[in-house]
């Protein structure tokens, strides 16, 4: 496998704290909050602790007695609690209020183990397919609601908001919005099977006018754009190398007989960041290595391996896929 | 000092006795509680000197497998994409490492301790039920190592310790994996509340005289608490995991959204036990280290009533907070907020706890020895874990949080500082108990100080590898996410932590001697009665109790109980026996017989494991099989039990005699049948939880129940078998010649009273059409029918065992105590068959609110009725029924239901007045008022002599 590294979830400086968006970002004041209470608390109590095995006699004395237990055990949490709850629960309300409506709204489904991607009209219709990356304009709220095809899953972008989980049977509302045009990382929280660890994604945000244009673009039915890694002559042999090995029984590509269902839409796969749900940069060696080889890059997962394919055909599908932009 | 029983405290001052002890009277006790001789009595042992060290050893090697397993899973995450373990068996591995940890390390080991070291510190021969505890662990044994093999051969679950349907369902895990999960662990939790029954019987009926509550040691209350806790908390999972095999057996759908059921219900069903699990797990360590730090510190617990108080609020508020585990589904507001709070008050207690051991330390002078550096250690490390709780607890930073590794390090914290170390801290400070040699001391210290440092570079970086959005449960990550370098950090620490424990595992080798000719004793100087010189009877007299740290008030003691001064200097009729005491006072009571070793619980319990193994691996027919030989084992041990008495009563010492037999509350079967009920009847009132709860997701599933002649047909053979549960054994009191065989055709009859009402319930649903794969209501209506089935079917034995003592000559007035607690149990399930037929026909149909408003008064009055009737029976438990407090209570009680009567009565007369929509709707109304005014008068009439009695 590559060493080369998708985008998505970035360690350093810890995404909680790293907030990109005002509903991540009430909740970087509170775990600072809470990490400073928690640093007061401990110290008091090992200074408590350090009086009462190593202090003068006087001082032991002191804490040596049943008023400790009330003040230190007792009135102090109760105050301390008291104070963070009424704290926690007005942030609460503020980062995760109703949706309203007007606001955007996008459909996440999880799958075992990607991410089904639907832009939603104002009557709740879908207009467009994508997978495993979300588009967003910037500084606009946008409604995500989340539904699950399989088992539980829960998404997860730590810079723009708290996460929550995917159930089936159920839809649940998360509103998240980006204050600054990027790429924010995400992943899937809630243990789901198998290759769990290798389900992310990536939120983008652009600016309103990017966002339009993007969102144009991708209504349209698939078009491969022709360059120096994809000549046409390429193109077209991946194209019926796609068809031939029955890709379409799973995948859409808008615009082709390719209408499946079970996997990610491809109508614009060569636009996108990642591959395999976030784990592999997106070009066409990772995407020859991926069809040729997705069991051994993420075991368990849905989409078979095709090691029957020569190099050249999968030169070929891979400068189709990656030439659908 | 009032008599709580009418004993005479008076009594007491005639010990320690002074006259000289007959000669031959302490071989004859040593002789009764002989250890084995031969080598398979080693297995057929029953004391719990035997059966606690076993049960204390297998729980500390369940520990070491799931470190093991701790261990591999750290090897594969030092590297990015590392190849070290391939996922599925990462998977497998992860979850097996958390269930292990949680249902055959925690629970077990601390349940372990009490068995081992109750009897001792309460002054008592044996726990009260000892092959029932002998039956626990080798059913856990047996249990535990054959669901641990599962990981040899692939088959381990691995769905994660907390199973999550629809991914643990059969879609998603068409192999055994989670039937080992489910069926493994469902029957490790029976043997978990088969210890609870024995320890808070044994914890409220066989302590020394004159331990009243207030004398009652903190370890012990630590354990009664925490024994209540199983019987409240264990019951849902046993729910859970019932209904999740169910499904993937046979297609009930209680979790598949699609058919009406809902993820969500496991989700509360499983939390509800799972957070009290928490502390169910914690407060015995807790009062493990309330009894060790002032040990080391040489000085009584400061605060002693706070930490009893924190340890009772504790168990009350840790069953309002499960669904903090849920902030993420999208829970309603008000639930959220309301979970938010209680668990941040639950955090309250601990506070107060662990001033409390501060304070101790503060008021004397703390030694720093193994076991106090570990109880030092655990409260550091534990109050890091409160604190990052604290944070979880507010919701919007567990938005974040949730199932990160910041979870990972904050429940290692709480668990690793509330549970491991303190347990660390017993061992070191009780082995000297069972030991001839206690362990090294400077081995202790290097194990502390490495499994410390360990134990902090392990999990410490943990929170910020959360905070930097690596999730808990993944098998790998990929490189460049930044999370490498505390990820090795972690690994280190884990092996830090690996070495400290087989460090001790040497330590154990070299100097744990079992049962030698003398073990090493008092060497921590503790105050405790486990401290006393004793033998595999414990002691040999049993002292009268004046004080919570007796060894350190009384300094003749030891000597006066050796010499068989106090109570019960030998055995007086030749047989295993223990004083049973008042639950409050802890006046002597009667004289229990107990059991001698004998291999049918045994049989049992491996027959017992083997169904419930058999039947994961499909073989039904050798299941069935195991299981008839397991009911035969079981039938064998009880045939036994309950015979007829020599002597009628005994000299305990000091010319105090008392009775060698006892029926009714204050006997020690009475509880435990009792406690044995609560737990089946909470598994039933969960189920009903499950069936509202699924009928508020998907109620246009439902179908109407059949028509009301299988109700009232029902109910009628119901009522049947509960005036047959009452008449039993009230005929045998009466003692007429024919006693006998009345009592025993009515049990009988009980029995199959309920056999019919069962089959037609049954019968009735399947001609309504109900389907149980259909809908979430046919999956929970089959389920609580099963239940109550269950409880049928053993009822129906124990009618078949009520005749089979009749043949045997064995009903008679003398011994009323088997066929009480059968009529206990068959008015129970006559009971719980009536819930059951009432809530799933009544609600939610249109008839619910008709019969509310026809029976609404009634009601009242029978609430009325039965809650004054329990108020004043537990007056008469304290026999104080004449004391304002228990007055006062039922007049509240009283006052509460006349404003009840007279809402009903306020709400029908409004409705009166409105109502023409129903045609129904007048006659019901007039029903209705007039059993309000009778059910007024009523309570008013009741509530007339409780009045008067002041």
């Amino acid at each position: 496998m590559t060493t080369e590294t998708a985008p998505g979830l970035s360690g350093w400086p810890p995404p909680v704290l790293d907030p990109a968006g005002p509903f991540a970002g009430p909740i970087q004041v509170v775990a600072w909050v809470l990490f400073v209470m928690a640093a007061v608390v401990l110290a008091i109590v090992l200074l408590a602790l350090g009086v009462a095995l190593f202090g003068p006699r006087k001082w032991k004395r002191r804490v040596g007695g049943e008023r400790l237990v009330w003040i230190g055990g007792l009135a102090f949490p109760v105050v301390v609690l008291s104070g963070l709850l009424i704290y926690g629960l007005a942030t609460g309300a503020r980062v995760a209020a109703e949706p309203k409506p007007g606001e955007m709204r996008v459909r996440v489904t999880g799958e075992m183990w990607w991410w089904r991607v639907a832009y939603l009209d104002a009557d709740g219709r879908e207009v467009v397919q994508d997978a495993n990356e979300v588009h967003i304009p910037t500084g606009q709220t946008v409604v995500f609601e989340l539904e699950s095809a399989d088992v539980i899953h829960s998404f997860w972008v730590p810079r723009l908001g708290g996460k929550v989980d995917m159930i089936p049977g159920r839809r649940n509302f998360l509103r998240l919005q980006a204050d600054a045009p990027g790429t924010y990382g995400g992943q899937c929280a809630e243990y789901c099977g198998g290759p769990h660890a290798l389900m992310g994604l990536v939120v983008v945000a652009h600016d309103p006018r990017a966002y339009a244009a993007w969102r144009a673009r991708q209504a349209q039915a698939a078009t491969a754009v022709v360059s120096a890694q994809a000549p046409l002559a390429l193109i077209d042999q991946g194209r019926a190398v796609f068809a031939a090995s029955g890709c379409g029984a799973c995948h859409t590509i808008r615009g082709t007989e390719a209408n499946g269902l079970a996997g990610p839409d491809l109508t614009h796969v060569g636009s996108r960041q990642t591959l395999g749900a976030g784990i592999l940069p997106n070009n066409q060696g990772t995407m020859a290595g991926w069809i040729s080889d997705s069991q051994g890059i993420k075991p368990g997962n849905r989409m078979p391996s095709y090691p029957v394919l020569t190099g050249q055909d999968l030169r070929a599908v891979a400068a189709y896929l990656e030439s659908l932009k | 000092m009032s008599s709580e029983t009418g004993f005479d405290p008076e009594l007491y001052k005639r010990f320690p006795t002074q006259e000289k002890r007959p000669e031959g009277e302490l071989k004859q006790l040593e002789d009764v509680w002989c250890g084995p001789r031969r080598p398979w009595e080693w297995i057929t042992a029953i004391n719990n000197n035997f059966i606690g060290v076993y049960y204390v050893g297998a729980a500390m090697l369940f520990f070491v497998l799931a470190g093991v397993l701790a261990l591999l899973m750290r090897t594969q995450l030092a590297l990015p994409l590392n190849g070290f373990l391939p996922q599925e068996t990462y998977n497998q591995i992860f979850t097996m490492h958390g269930t292990v940890m949680m249902f055959l390390f925690a629970v077990p080991a601390v349940e372990a301790l009490g068995v081992l070291l109750l009897p001792q510190m309460l002054g008592a021969r044996d726990l009260p039920f000892p092959r029932l505890s002998a039956y626990a662990f080798w059913a856990y044994l047996v249990g535990g190592l054959a669901f641990f093999c599962s990981l040899f051969f692939g088959l381990a679950p691995n769905g994660g310790w907390f199973m999550y349907p629809p991914l643990t369902s059969m879609t998603y895990s068409p192999g055994i994996n989670a039937d080992f999960w489910l069926l493994g662990i469902g029957f490790i939790e029976i043997s978990a509340i088969a210890g609870a029954i024995e320890i808070i019987v044994g914890v409220l009926k066989t302590r020394a005289p004159g331990m009243s509550l207030d004398k009652l040691p903190i370890f012990a209350w630590a354990m009664l608490i925490f024994a209540c806790m199983i019987i409240i908390a264990f019951p849902s999972v046993i729910l859970s995991t019932l209904l999740l095999e169910l499904e993937r057996a046979l297609d009930w759908p209680f979790f598949d959204a699609a058919r009406g059921g809902d993820p969500v219900l496991w989700q509360h069903l499983f939390w509800f036990f799972g957070h009290p699990e928490v502390y169910i797990i914690f407060l015995p360590a807790a009062g493990a280290m309330s009894t060790i730090i002032p040990v080391v510190a040489r000085t009584r617990l400061v605060g002693h009533r706070m930490v009893v108080m924190a340890m009772l609020a504790t168990g009350f508020i840790s069953f309002g907070v499960w669904a903090h585990h849920m902030f993420t589904i999208g829970m309603p507001r008000l639930s959220i907020n309301y979970f938010s709070a209680a668990s941040m008050a639950v955090s309250v207690p601990a506070g107060v706890q662990v001033f409390a051991w501060i304070a101790t330390l503060a008021a004397g002078r703390m030694r720093f020895n193994t076991p106090g550096l570990f109880a030092v250690g655990g409260l550091v490390i534990f109050v890091m874990g409160g604190l990052t709780g604290v944070m979880v607890a507010m919701v919007p930073f567990d938005w974040q949080a949730h199932d990160s590794y910041f979870i990972v390090a904050h429940l290692h914290y709480v668990l690793i500082g509330g549970m491991v170390f303190p347990l660390f801290a017993a061992i070191y400070y009780w082995l000297p108990m069972s030991s001839a040699r206690p362990l090294s001391e400077r081995w202790g210290r290097w194990i502390f100080w490495l499994m410390f440092a360990g134990h902090n570079i392990t999990f410490l970086p943990m929170h910020l590898t959360g905070l930097m959005g690596m999730p808990r449960r993944v098998y790998t990550y990929l490189p460049g996410r930044g999370w490498d370098l505390l990820n090795v950090i972690s690994t280190v620490g884990a092996f830090m932590f690996g070495l400290a424990v087989l460090l001790w595992i040497v330590d154990m080798m070299r100097n744990f001697r079992l049962f030698g000719a003398r073990e090493a004793g008092n060497i921590y100087d503790g105050p405790g009665l486990e401290w006393l010189p004793n033998g595999l009877y414990s002691l040999r007299s049993i002292p009268v109790i004046k004080s919570l740290y007796p060894v350190w008030d009384q300094p003749d003691l030891a000597r006066d109980v050796a010499a068989g001064r106090y109570f019960l200097p030998g055995a007086p009729r030749g047989e295993r026996e223990t004083i049973v005491t008042s639950p409050l006072n802890a006046e002597p009571q009667y004289l229990q017989r107990m059991p001698r070793p004998s291999s049918w619980h045994v049989w049992g319990a491996i027959f017992t494991a083997g169904f419930f193994l058999i039947l994961t691996v499909q073989a039904y027919a050798a299941s069935v099989i195991s299981g008839l030989l397991a009911i035969y084992c079981i039938v064998k041990w009880c045939w036994n039990m309950d015979r007829p008495m020599a002597q009628a009563s005994v000299d305990i010492g000091g010319g105090v005699r008392v009775p060698t037999y006892r029926s009714g509350p204050s006997s020690h079967g009475w509880w435990a049948m009792v406690i044995t009920l609560i737990v089946g009847g909470m598994v039933c009132l969960l189920a009903g939880f499950a069936y509202v709860f699924l009928w508020s997701r998907r109620p246009d599933l439902w179908i109407a129940p059949p028509d009301m002649s299988g109700l009232i047909q029902g109910v009628g053979l119901l009522a049947v078998a509960g005036l047959c549960a009452w008449g039993g054994p009230a005929a045998l009191k009466l003692d007429r010649p024919r006693s006998g065989v009345i009592a025993a055709v009515l049990l009988f009859v009980g029995a199959a009273a309920l056999v019919a009402a069962s089959a037609t319930d049954f019968t009735t649903w399947m001609g309504a059409g109900l389907d149980p794969q259909a809908s979430g209501q046919g999956a929970t209506v089959f389920a609580l029918m099963s239940w109550q089935a269950l409880f049928v079917g053993i009822g129906a034995i124990m009618g078949v065992f009520a005749v089979a003592r009749w043949l045997f000559g064995l009903a008679s007035a003398a011994q009323p105590a088997t066929f009480e607690l059968i009529g206990l149990f068959l008015a129970f399930t006559a009971g719980q068959g009536a819930f059951v037929l009432l809530l799933t026909r009544l609600f939610p149909g249109a008839e619910m609110r008709s019969w509310l408003m026809m029976t609404g008064g009634l009601l009242v009055w029978a609430a009325h009725f039965l809650g004054v009737y329990l108020i004043s029976s537990l007056g008469d438990v304290a026999a104080t029924a004449d004391a304002p407090a228990w007055r006062g209570a039922a007049l509240v009680f009283s006052g509460a239901c006349l404003v009840a009567e007279g809402a009903v009565l306020w709400l029908l007369a409004r409705r009166a007045r409105v109502t023409d929509d129903e045609g129904l709707a007048p006659f019901t109304i007039g029903v209705g008022l007039t059993g309000a005014l009778a059910g007024l008068i009523g309570v008013v009439w009741q509530t007339a002599p409780i009045l008067m009695a002041g």
